[in-house]
Order: structure tokens, then C-alpha cells, then sequence
């Protein structure tokens, strides 16, 4: 399946999701043609087992749907509503069509069946028209909302994409379920945190492709600035980061299945959030002073990189988790842990 | 050269399934070995231990059967070298001929070759040394100037050899020679397996920075090798030796080398840990899966029968700037400085890897190498 989702994704996005579709959004549009197609695709529902009426894919298979979605700055909550329809499926509740996104902080509180609290950054919120979360109470449920029944305080991140808050006042979910007993109440944060590893590790390759070609075609000093040894080695690390970025992601989604990889899933965001900064940092180098203009593309991605790292858990926040639960179990622990992809002492009861 | 190239590629089970033993062994072998020994992790010499593995069928085991190896698969010789090196194993007397002159030796060697080397190393018993680097060549290893002249059906070898790891105990060195002159300086160089107990070869070992003796000079002086001595074919040296690279610098000793001050940190900070020494922690673990995913995936690309020599030089400059960073962040996060005498296992791991530490991006390729052959797969030179 996954040749086939990456060869059609592709296809897809290099048609539709041009520097100036992903410009117009960043305007405050939503692109309802564009979210049309994608949503036409089926993606949406790709995680969604066949029973619940989706295509029953793996997370291995949709791991280049992610990169692609960074790879092309994607300007839509395609991640976020593959997650949220990932949960509602492993909670034994219907997918839903239309808009999607997830709420993976906050305060939301379930209590007599009605929903009060906040749900902060919550991606395209005010676009969307549904959010799935996790809301505490007498015991962590997986809740479906509706966004009409909320205030919203609106947010943007780096790349201007909404991150906006959602205040719940006693609303009655659209459906509600316990959270399944093999999965965690950070359960979206660490989706969040898989989602984002991929589109970083997508972004990433697109800056080395950007600057690889740039240093090629710039001319300084009568030679391609690519020619000058401090500049290749510049992008022989960015290179480094994106690899290792590509590398850790796909194992995180190879290792989930019905549960998310933990201990994958935390060194893909590690390792993404801090691959990010040297990426961004490298490409800009390279390309000089155009690099920094509006027109140029450059800042689609990197202006994502910025954002997509402090999302869904920065890498300190994981960094200190896993740091935390490797030293709780000890030394003798750390390298079988590695070996086993698998934080022994810590699974599950984290959060 | 492509970053797609690095396909997440599991362990399969039946390799898996060796780790189990080989931890109970070296649980019981390193009982009471000292942190600080294991923080020698693959420079660590001991021939007893090295048989001791040979009878466990642990050196050489990729090697085919006929030859005295298990024909064990990359994968389950990959589950055996790191759990050696995550254990902190002495290993550095067979490492070189298990990692490289045996199967080079299997893929180049002749009949004679194999039946005198293969079998001993494979048993553990016989040990090599790489002998590349010169006093005047080291990064621009074409321009080595150590030569051999045919003399009736000998070669004659006049040069000189450095920085070459365990010459001073090894039984045998491949050795990196000029054998023609050509136009291109890549041509004409051909390897030799060159017997260190024959008469016309001088080995001075050379103490490092803490004073410890792992590398050496080697002289030639009218060196007699027989025919037999050349391995391969006479002028394809460049290209023999270029092949091994990959091998050279994907394995977990490229990122695994400051593991033992890993342990040592986690055990100094305890069971509760300040925010900034759990981040740091948590990062290098994260770093640490990473990198072993890469290796693995240059692993499976090697058993595939590719040559991934750009993504083994993207794991190699990750790895070492891993290696390196371990010390320079321990320092910060404990008021425990390095000590050489007394102190404890922390500070003492922390003092010997510290030393260490420059060596890691140098030996198998410097980092302006590594990021130069990057650079070039990229199409930037
Ligand atoms: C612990 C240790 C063990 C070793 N074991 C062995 C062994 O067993 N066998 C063996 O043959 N060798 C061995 N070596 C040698 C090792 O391979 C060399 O140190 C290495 O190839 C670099 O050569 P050099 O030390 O002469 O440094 P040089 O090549 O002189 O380099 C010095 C500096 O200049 C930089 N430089 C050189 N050329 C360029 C360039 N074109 N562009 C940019 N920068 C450049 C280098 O990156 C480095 O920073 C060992 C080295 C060490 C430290």
C-alpha cells in the first residue's frame, strides 16, 4: 500500500498545494477546493479500520503520507483528522467526514455527560467543524465535539497556521467512548508528536533539495558557491539531520500499530525538533539574502520547521520524559530499552 | 546515495533471538570488569577473552562454515558486536579481522589466503592490523609513498606505516602499498598481507595522550614478502580498499563508543533527576535509537549486496559528533570532575572518555572527509 499512497499523494500535491495556494491560506483562507480533494482521496479516513468503514491502513503505510504533507507544506489538518479518525476507529466509535482536527492540550473535562474546559492549540480550529480529545474525568474518554458549540480565541503559528484555543461550556459530545485501556491520556500529544516527526522529516528533505540546487546554480567568486568547501559541508550536516529525521520517523510509525510506539515515537520528535533548527539554520545560510524575502519559497517550509518543533511536545518536554523514566529505571535498563524499542518500567504509565 | 536509502529495517527474529545468550555470557565474563575498562570499549585488548568468543562461535561467524565461520547473517553478527560494545567487552584484538580483513580476505583471497587466516580468525586466534595511514598521508590516503619492488618471485618492501591500532600485538597487517607508478596516483597501489614476525619490520608503539599505547610505527626495511603475500589483484588496491569503507564505518562502534559514560552518568544522577541532566539524558537515548536504526538500515543495504557507502559516511559524522557530545554535556550536568586516580566510576569514565573523545572523528575518516563524500553524493563536487 505504501507505493501507492506515496505515488498518489504526490501526484496530488503537486498539482494542488502551489507556493501560492499555500500563500492564500496563510492569509486566513481555507482552501475548501483543496480540502475537497484530499478529503476525496480518502486520506482522511486511512487509518480507520474497514469495519468502521475506512481503509484499514497500517501507520507504516501512511508514514510518506506525512512527509509529503510537510514536503509541500501542506496547509490543511490532514494529520490531525488522520489522527483524530485513528482514535475514534480504536475507540470503537464511527469516522467522521468533514472537517476534523485534534485537541491534545487543555483542560477538557468530562462530567455528566457534558464537556467544560479548554482545548489550546488546537490546529485549524476555527476552521474545522469537529475535534477529538481526551477528556479527564472519572475516567480519561475519548470525546468527539463540536466546534460550533465553542468560543475561540484565535492563534497562529510562525507559518500562520491557526493553533487557536477552544472554550467548552457543559457541551454534549457528538460521541464519546472510555479511551481504550492500551492507550495513554497523552495519547494525541504523542500522535501529534509522530505526525509531526514525518512532516519535519518531509520539510527537511524539501530545504536540502532547495538548498542542494541553489548552491549549484549561485555564482560568487566565478565558481557555484556549492564549489566552496564550507558550504558543502553546511549541507552535507543538514543532509545528516534529515536523514536521521526520515530514519527516526519511519520507525516510530513502523513500530505503532494499535498503540503508538512510545519510545520510538519520543526519539522521532527529539530528533525532528532538533534537526528542524539546524535545517532551517543551514538552508537560510546558503541561500542568502533571497532566502530571506517573501518572494522566494524558502520560508514556506522553514517558517513550518519553526513551529512544527514546539508542537505536540518541544524536545525538551520529551527529552525530560524520557530522560526521567530512563534514569528512574536505571542504567541497566537504558540499552535494552534500546534494543527492544521499548521503555520497559515506563510504558503506560506515563501521563 | 539517497536519504530513502535508510529503510527502517528490523532485526529479523532469528538473529534477535541470539541476544538473550550473549548477554547472559557477558553478564558472567564482565562480572566484576571496572567501569572504567569498559569505557576502552573496542581499543580494550584481550587475547583470552577474544578466543574464549571464538569458541563461542562469535568471531568471524558471518564467514562460511567450510572456513571455520557460523555463515551467520550481517544481522545476528550486528546483535553480537553490539551487545559486546554496549557491555563494554574487550574486544579490540579480533575487532579488526572480524570487521574487516576476514571477509576481505574471503572475497579477495585465494585458496592459500583463506585456509591459513580464515580458520584461526574465526577461532579467535589470529589478529590484524589496517595499515593505511603514513607520516605523510593521512587524509589523502592515494599518496602513500610505502612501495614494493618484485625481485624474481618475491616483493621487496621499503616504507613506513603509522598511527596503525595493535601492529605492536597483532599477528598480521594489511597493508596499503605502492607496487607501480602511474599517472593517476590511485592506480598502482595494491594490499599485501604483511606477517609481522618476518625479519625487516620494525614496530614502535606510540603512546597517546593519556600515556596508553594502542597505535604504532611500522617500519619496512627490505621487507621479503613472497608472491602470495599480495591480496587481490596487483594494482587494484584503491578500489579493495575503497570497497571496505562501507563496512569501515557503519557498525555500532561509530556511535557506541562513549556508551559505558551513559551508564556511568545515569547511575551518578540517580533515580531522580534535575530538569536539565533528564533532558540531556532523554536527548542523547533519543539520538542513541536513531543512530542504531541508521546503522541498521546501511546493515541491511550491505546483506542486500549494495555499496552504501554515502549513507555509512552520514552514520559515521552523526555518530562521532554523538560519541563526542556524551562528554562534553556529562561535564556539565554533575559537580564531579574527571579523575585519573581514585574518584569514582563516573568521574573516572568521564576522565578516559574525554581524552578519547578527538579521536572519534578522526580514526576511519575525519570529519571534513566524511562531510566531503557527503557533499559529493549530493552532487556538490
Ligand atoms: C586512535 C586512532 C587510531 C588509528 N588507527 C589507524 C589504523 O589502525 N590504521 C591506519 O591506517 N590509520 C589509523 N589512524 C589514522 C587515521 O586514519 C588518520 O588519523 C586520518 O586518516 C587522518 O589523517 P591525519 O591524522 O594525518 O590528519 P590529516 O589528514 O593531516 O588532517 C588534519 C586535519 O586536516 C583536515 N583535512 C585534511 N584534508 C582535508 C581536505 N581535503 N579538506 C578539508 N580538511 C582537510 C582533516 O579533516 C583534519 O581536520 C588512526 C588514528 C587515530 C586517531
Amino acid at each position: 500500500m505504501r507505493d501507492l499512497f506515496d505515488s498518489s499523494v504526490e501526484r496530488l500535491f503537486s498539482d494542488l498545494v502551489t507556493a501560492d495556494a499555500v500563500l492564500a491560506c496563510e492569509g486566513g483562507e481555507w482552501p475548501t477546493e483543496l480540502w475537497t480533494a484530499v478529503e476525496a482521496s480518502g486520506f482522511t479516513l486511512a487509518l480507520v479500520p474497514e469495519s468502521l468503514g475506512g481503509a484499514g491502513a497500517t501507520w507504516a503505510d501512511v508514514c510518506g503520507v506525512l512527509r509529503l504533507a510537510g514536503r509541500f507544506n501542506l496547509p490543511l489538518p490532514l494529520p490531525e483528522a488522520m489522527l483524530a479518525n485513528w482514535l475514534l476507529g480504536a475507540s470503537g466509535l464511527a469516522a467522521v467526514l468533514g472537517t476534523l482536527s485534534v485537541a491534545a492540550r487543555g483542560t477538557l473535562r468530562l462530567e455528566n455527560g457534558r464537556v467544560t474546559g479548554a482545548a489550546v492549540d488546537v490546529p485549524w480550529g476555527r476552521h474545522v467543524r469537529h475535534v477529538v480529545a481526551v477528556a479527564a474525568g472519572a475516567a480519561p474518554a475519548v470525546v468527539l465535539l463540536p466546534t460550533e458549540a465553542a468560543t475561540v480565541v484565535r492563534t497562529v503559528n510562525t507559518a500562520a497556521e491557526p493553533r487557536d484555543t477552544l472554550k467548552f461550556e457543559a457541551v454534549v459530545p457528538l460521541a464519546s467512548a472510555a479511551l481504550p485501556t492500551a492507550l495513554s491520556a497523552d495519547v494525541l500529544k504523542l500522535g501529534g508528536a509522530m505526525m509531526r516527526a514525518a512532516q519535519i522529516a518531509g520539510a527537511l528533505e524539501t530545504v536540502l533539495a532547495m538548498a542542494t540546487t541553489y548552491a549549484g546554480e549561485r555564482v560568487q567568486f566565478g565558481k557555484p558557491i556549492g564549489s566552496f568547501q564550507a558550504i558543502q559541508h553546511q549541507i552535507a550536516v543538514l543532509a545528516e539531520h534529515a536523514a536521521a529525521s526520515v530514519m527516526s520517523a519511519e520507525a516510530a510509525f513502523a513500530e505503532s500499530d494499535d498503540r503508538l510506539a512510545r519510545l520510538p515515537v519520543m526519539a522521532a520528535k527529539i530528533c525532528a525538533s532538533e534537526a528542524a533548527g539546524i535545517g532551517a539554520g543551514v538552508a537560510h545560510a546558503v541561500h542568502g539574502a533571497i532566502g530571506f524575502t517573501h518572494e522566494h519559497a524558502l520560508h514556506l517550509t522553514t517558517r513550518r520547521l519553526w513551529s512544527w518543533r514546539s508542537e505536540f511536545g518541544s524536545l525538551t518536554d520529551w527529552s525530560q520524559q524520557l530522560g526521567r523514566a530512563l534514569c528512574g529505571a536505571g542504567s541497566q535498563a537504558l540499552w535494552p530499552s534500546v534494543t527492544a524499542g521499548v521503555l520497559a518500567a515506563y510504558e503506560e504509565t506515563a501521563a | 546515495m539517497s536519504i530513502d536509502q535508510f529503510k527502517y529495517s528490523r532485526i529479523p527474529p532469528e538473529a534477535e533471538a541470539l541476544r538473550a545468550e550473549v548477554r547472559a555470557f557477558l553478564a558472567e565474563a564482565l562480572k566484576d570488569y571496572p567501569a572504567v575498562r569498559r569505557a576502552d570499549s573496542w581499543m580494550g585488548f584481550d587475547a583470552e577473552f577474544s578466543r574464549r568468543l571464538g569458541a563461542k562461535g562469535w568471531v568471524g561467524m558471518a564467514l562460511p562454515k567450510r572456513h571455520g565461520g557460523g555463515e551467520a547473517s550481517p544481522f545476528a553478527r550486528y546483535v553480537v558486536i553490539e551487545e559486546l560494545l554496549a557491555a563494554g567487552a574487550p574486544v579490540s584484538a579480533h575487532w579488526f579481522a572480524d570487521r574487516q580483513s576476514g571477509p576481505q580476505i574471503l572475497h579477495y583471497g585465494t585458496d592459500a589466503q583463506k585456509e591459513r587466516h580464515l580458520p584461526a580468525i574465526c577461532r579467535g586466534e589470529q589478529f590484524f592490523c589496517i595499515g593505511m595511514s603514513e607520516p605523510n598521508s593521512g587524509s589523502d590516503l592515494a599518496s602513500i609513498k610505502t612501495r614494493a619492488r618484485r625481485e624474481g618471485d618475491k616483493w621487496v618492501v621499503n616504507g613506513q606505516k603509522v598511527w596503525t591500532t595493535n601492529a605492536h600485538r597483532s599477528h598480521y597487517m594489511i597493508a596499503l602499498v605502492r607496487t607501480g607508478e602511474n599517472s593517476k596516483r590511485q592506480e598502482g597501489l595494491s594490499q599485501f598481507i604483511i606477517d609481522l614476525s618476518l625479519p625487516g619490520i620494525t614496530i614502535r608503539p606510540i603512546k597517546d595522550l593519556t600515556g596508553a599505547e594502542h597505535f604504532n610505527e611500522v617500519f619496512f626495511d627490505e621487507l621479503v614478502l613472497d608472491a602470495d603475500a599480495i591480496i587481490g589483484t596487483e594494482g587494484q588496491g584503491w578500489g579493495q580498499v575503497t570497497a571496505e569503507l562501507a563496512f569501515e564505518r557503519s557498525g555500532p562502534e561509530r556511535f557506541l563508543s562513549s556508551i559505558a559514560l551513559l551508564h556511568t552518568l545515569i547511575d551518578a544522577v540517580g533515580r531522580s533527576p534535575d530538569a536539565l541532566q533528564a533532558k540531556e539524558i532523554g536527548r542523547f537515548a533519543a539520538r542513541l535509537v536513531t543512530l542504531r536504526n541508521m546503522s541498521l538500515a546501511v546493515t541491511a543495504q550491505l546483506a542486500a549486496g549494495n555499496n552504501p557507502a554515502w549513507e555509512a559516511s552520514v552514520v559515521k559524522d552523526l555518530g562521532a559528533v554523538f560519541e563526542q557530545e556524551i562528554p562534553e554535556v556529562a561535564q556539565l550536568l554533575c559537580e564531579l570532575p574527571p579523575t585519573v586516580q581514585g574518584g569514582s566510576d563516573h568521574a573516572q569514565v568521564l576522565a578516559y572518555l574525554t581524552q578519547m573523545a578527538p579521536s572519534f572523528s578522526l580514526r576511519g575518516g575525519t570529519r571534513e572527509i566524511l562531510r566531503g563524500i557527503i557533499a559529493r553524493g549530493l552532487g556538490l563536487r
